[in-house]
């Protein structure tokens, strides 16, 4: 395995084991995060935009992993900017498991 | 005397009481409540909300036009929805759902047009303003953006995708629809400056910005700025830079630099830079007060605290406040004397002196973003 990439599955695994690590506030505040800010791209509801729609079903059972990853790198060539200087890979991992979880009302 | 006509001298001498309920709309406003899918009309002399209207969608990225007569919002909303309230009675009397997922509209030079930007299916839509039936259907290959109306009853949009700008002349029988190609990367907003000529179109995908001289017999993609950002560091965007046509400051234009915390200035006839300014972070709305003295400036996440106000001879920055969490918005009343604020997170619009920069009063407001004062209805490009 090539030394990249074994760091990169070494990553995940870290930022998998500290995912659940998000406290009852900080939770609020990424879930304010997710609806208002990345809804200025992906709608509020969800249904994309500029942006990709994010439901649960237009995510299709996409792995956490991946997700986060898009989080926090963003996609290059696209307007999805990497969030790694502004957030956590907890809380990128919290994020992605809140989409997966068609937490819509 | 009859009953009847009893009745109708009863009537007659009510007349004067309905009289001063009159109101007129010069100085109404609408502010969008993003996260309700409501809207607040508020009166800028009272500094007060007189009413709301629910009910009208996904207001994430929602904006509005109004007609000639000031009397009906045209509501752009997220989920395709198009509304036309009446701020005057404070409903909505009709509403249609035109498309899946939409950026926004415009409304025709003879009010007589709206025409709302579409991302799914991507074109624009245009419908009779009186009954919002459709008249004309202009498909693009991908997102339709940065919309504009132009002079001789004309729309003009972008697609984000194709790379192309299309002029829609509604003018004759039938649409009449001209493609320019190559505009630039990934365009991403557009503005049309006050006097219909020059529709400039932002782009996110390279540097610098298109400009598209209206006037011309045969209007030609020329662009402008080239290599603003060259040099220096690219920037995440958290947040896409809006322009508008409030772009004009004296014999300038300003505008949001993307990728880059910096504002541009560049001479309003020849299109050629006459300077930058570093600003607090990525410019999102460039506003020029009304008479173009200065220019006040909101910003992306996470440094959507602060607005900054910049003058437009010295291109320094003379003011900065922070009215609260995540500013979205500036409106100028319309001769510029305030700034109405929206702060997202306080929950609250502030109003702000233009002369004194400071706040002079406050309107409760649900999640509110865009702000939009009638006087709107009579200037091009809004």
């Amino acid at each position: 395995m090539p030394r990249a990439l074994a760091y990169a599955a070494a990553c995940l695994f870290a930022a998998s084991a500290v995912a659940a690590e998000i406290a009852p506030a900080a939770a609020a505040r990424l879930e304010h995060l997710v609806t208002q800010d990345c809804g200025s791209c992906h709608g509020l509801s969800r249904k994309g935009g500029l942006g990709s729609p994010l439901t649960a079903e237009a995510l299709d059972g996409a792995d956490r992993e991946t997700i986060a990853t898009i989080i926090l790198d963003g996609v290059p060539g696209t307007a999805m900017p990497p969030w790694r200087p502004l957030m956590s890979e907890a809380e990128a991992y919290w994020i992605a498991d809140y989409l997966l979880k068609d937490t819509l009302k | 005397m009859t009953r009847l006509a009893a009745l109708l001298i009863c009537s007659a001498l009510a007349a004067p009481a309905a009289a001063q309920q009159l109101r007129a709309t010069g100085d109404l406003g609408v502010i969008v409540e993003r996260a309700t899918g409501s809207v607040l009309i508020v009166d800028q002399s009272e500094h007060a909300a007189i009413g709301r209207v629910a009910g009208l969608g996904d207001l994430s990225h929602a904006s509005l036009v109004f007609s000639p007569d000031e009397r009906f919002a045209y509501v752009f909303g997220r989920d395709g929805g198009l509304s036309k309230v009446d701020i005057l009675t404070q409903e909505i009397v009709k509403r249609v759902v035109q498309a899946g997922n939409s950026i926004g509209g415009a409304i025709s030079d003879d009010g007589k047009l709206i025409a709302v930007a579409n991302y799914e299916p991507g074109g624009v839509k245009i419908f009779e303003a009186e009954t919002l039936d459709e008249v004309a259907d202009i498909p693009a290959a991908g997102k339709a953006l940065g919309l504009e109306d132009a002079p001789g009853r004309r729309f003009v949009f972008s697609v984000w995708d194709t790379n192309e700008t299309k002029i829609v002349d509604m003018s004759g029988a039938e649409a009449k629809v001209t493609t320019l190609p190559d505009i630039g990367a990934n365009p991403y907003d557009a503005l049309i400056t006050d006097d219909g000529r020059t529709y400039i179109a932002g782009l996110f995908g390279e540097d610098g910005l298109t400009a598209i001289d209206l006037w011309a017999e045969t209007p030609e993609p020329r662009r402008i700025l080239p290599g603003y950002g060259r040099g220096e560091e690219e920037m995440p965007v958290y947040k896409m830079p809006h322009l508008e046509g409030w772009a004009k400051a004296g014999d300038q234009i300003v505008l949001p630099a993307v990728h880059h915390h910096e504002v541009l200035w560049v001479d309003a006839r020849t299109l050629e830079e006459t300077g930058r300014t570093a600003t607090h972070g990525q410019p999102v709305f460039a506003m020029a007060r009304p008479g173009g003295r200065q220019v006040w400036v909101n910003f992306a996440h996470p440094r959507n605290d602060t607005i900054q106000v910049i003058d437009t001879m010295t291109h320094e920055i003379v003011g900065e406040m922070t009215p609260g969490p995540a500013v979205l918005h500036m409106e100028f009343t319309s001769r510029g004397t305030e700034a109405w604020v929206s702060v997202r997170d306080a929950n609250k619009v502030v109003i702000f002196d233009t002369t004194t920069l400071e706040p002079v009063a406050e309107i409760a407001a649900e999640s509110p973003s865009g702000i939009f004062f009638t006087a709107r209805a009579h200037r091009m490009g809004l």
